[in-house]
């Protein structure tokens, strides 16, 4: 039952090499255009690539879970939850206890950091948490386990890595080219390049528009590859795939959007965070697979074994090919789109930051990992206390208004 | 002088194949120890938690105190036997499973108990043992397989006969009740 695990490990691996391929190449040509040197821009492309592993490695973590604004509980702050966390612990051969956090939203879902099997955590949004059952909660914690276990999130953020290094590199390098060609002045243009330097020019911006879209393409294979792959392993654990099939219902029949997410972090999620308002997530195929057919390959599981999980995947996928995927969606969930009335919480969801609040978001998130507190005064002016501050007040530079800290 | 070096190669590839082999071996033993560890754990933490639970339930439960010393005695046989061979106290515990089960099935009978808080925290603490002593069953019994599977197939079987491998015994269920016992969830 495990050789499904390595198959889908060495499909990781190959299709990882290939991004780090195209990141490289990327370095090359953008090195032969910018300094006619190959080089000195693979140089830089391994250099920004390092910097941004190293930080995602060792703070990774850290900053997702304080992004998503989570609160790290204790065996008595919500005994249920722990005990699950530490059935599926046990039942996964996990050889620590992972951290267990709970993020304040009503949104449905929940993900899992930890680069090694010493130091993990799970998270779950106090909503989802409070509409499952003990036997759906297991199946959801034994997915996140299965991610943990199966070095999921170390592969997921190293390949994010590896996105947005290409994707800034492909952003800058157009912007410098098209500014620069604007201007007029391109070092090389004077010192005759010839064809060579028109085929060179032509590849590379050819990749730049290229890369970013074939590496987000790998990317979200691989996503989906190891979404199956813990599904897998989750029935594999609680021996029970029903549990893990009427949660994703109940996740897929909600419209509500987590607020703290964001286009990287999204794979962590147990389903895609992103999806448009009013909109149930099993028609969304991006990072994650339809929901839809998550629900049907385990619906259709004859045991609980990863084999009887590849077969119920090849009907499942066979039947893709010969029936229209519309009529597919309707004949798997019937009986479950009758009985899913719109949900009363939904809510009208907030529009996605736009860039400068974002960048503002990611400065707030800096200060708070540095332990600075953030108070908002009420002329709009934002403070930041460091942690050495002890008085019990604060006075506004700006309006002279008093805060308390 | 070629073919001194190609039975030279032989002879390292076959004792690199005997090394990795025989690791692999002893690092599936000792993942069998650790998860037989484990089961450990679990059942010492029911031997702990059944005499709260009794002293919890004894006041609302007038009528049932058979199935409540049913439940006492497999405790004690149970931990009187938790030194013997995995045969011998898989069974014990099967009969301890089934009369807590039989327990907390009667329990349904009385509502003034399932308002009380103590008794709550008691079953959800008893709910969650029971299924981590099925877990670390399953995990073991996983480990097991691996083992027996990697000790019996060729060409690894010819190392373990060599090292002398004991294979696992399975945690089996031998208690016919526990066989067809329904799932109880409390939710």
């Amino acid at each position: 039952m495990w050789e499904q695990i390595r198959a889908n490990q060495v499909r990781s691996v190959v299709l990882t090499a290939g991004m780090g391929m195209l990141l490289l190449l990327l370095g090359y040509f953008l090195g032969l255009l910018f300094f006619e040197s190959s080089i000195g821009g693979l140089i830089i492309a391994l250099i920004i690539w390092g910097i941004m592993s190293l930080v995602a490695y060792f703070q990774g973590d850290s900053i997702l879970l304080a992004v998503s604004r989570a609160r790290k509980i204790s065996r008595d702050d919500h005994p249920k939850l722990y005990n699950v966390v530490e059935e599926m612990k046990i039942a996964s051969g996990l050889e620590k206890m992972p951290d267990i956090y709970i993020i304040d939203d009503p949104a449905l879902n929940a993900f899992a950091t930890g680069r090694n099997s010493n130091k993990t955590a799970v998270a779950i949004t106090s909503g989802l948490l409070a509409k499952l059952n003990r036997d759906e909660l297991q199946g959801v914690i034994g997915h996140e386990i299965a991610h943990v276990k199966n070095r999921d999130v170390l592969l997921m953020a190293m390949c994010a890595v590896m996105l947005g290094t290409i994707v800034i590199l492909a952003w800058y390098s157009t912007r410098i080219l098209f500014f620069g060609s604007l201007a007029g002045g391109r070092r090389s243009s004077g010192s005759g390049g010839g064809q060579g330097q028109i085929i060179i020019l032509i590849a590379g911006i050819g990749l730049m528009i290229l890369a970013p879209i074939a590496a987000q393409f790998i990317y979200f294979a691989i996503s989906r590859k190891r979404e199956y792959l813990a599904d897998a392993s989750s029935a594999l654990y609680t021996r029970y795939p029903e549990g893990l099939a009427s949660a994703l219902e109940k996740l897929s029949a909600s419209t509500v959007q987590l607020k703290s997410a964001n286009q990287a972090t999204a794979p962590m999620y147990t389903v895609n965070p992103f999806r448009k308002e009013g909109k149930p997530a099993r028609n969304l195929t991006s990072t994650h697979p339809p929901i839809s057919e998550r629900i049907r390959i385990l619906r259709a599981m004859s045991g609980a074994s990863m084999a009887d999980y590849n077969q119920a995947y090849q009907q499942a996928e066979g039947k893709t090919g010969v029936v229209p995927a519309s009529a597919l969606a309707l004949d798997g969930l019937a009986g479950a789109t009758a009985l899913r009335a719109p949900s009363p919480e939904t809510k009208p969801v907030e529009e996605l930051p736009q860039k400068v609040e974002r960048a503002r978001e990611t400065s707030d998130l800096m200060w708070r990992l540095g332990n600075y507190k953030t108070i908002a005064c009420d002329c709009g002016t934002k403070l930041r206390v460091p942690p050495r501050f002890k008085e019990s007040t604060v006075r506004c530079p700006h309006c002279g208004r008093t805060n308390s800290v | 002088m070629v073919t001194v070096y190609i039975i030279i190669g032989i002879v390292a590839l076959l004792l690199i194949f005997f090394i990795a082999t025989y690791n692999g071996l002893i690092g599936l033993r000792n993942q069998l120890r650790n998860a037989w560890a484990q089961i450990d754990v679990q059942l010492k933490r029911r031997y702990d938690l059944i005499p709260n639970l009794i002293e919890t339930v004894k006041g609302y439960m007038k009528h049932e105190r058979e199935t409540l010393e049913a439940v006492t005695k497999a405790r004690n046989l149970a931990q009187s036997l938790s030194s013997t061979d995995v045969g011998a106290r898989s069974k014990a515990e099967g009969e301890l499973s089934s009369a807590l089960a039989r327990l907390l099935a009667v329990v349904e009978n009385y509502p003034d108990l399932k308002a009380n808080q103590n008794f709550l925290a008691l079953q959800e603490e008893l709910t969650s043992t029971e299924n981590k002593i099925s877990f670390s069953r399953q995990y073991y019994n996983d480990s097991v397989l691996k083992l027996n599977n990697k000790a019996q197939m060729f060409p690894s079987n010819v190392v373990a006969s060599m090292t002398g491998f004991k294979l696992g015994e399975f945690f089996e269920v031998s208690v016919a009740e526990e066989r067809e016992a329904p799932k109880v969830s409390f939710t």
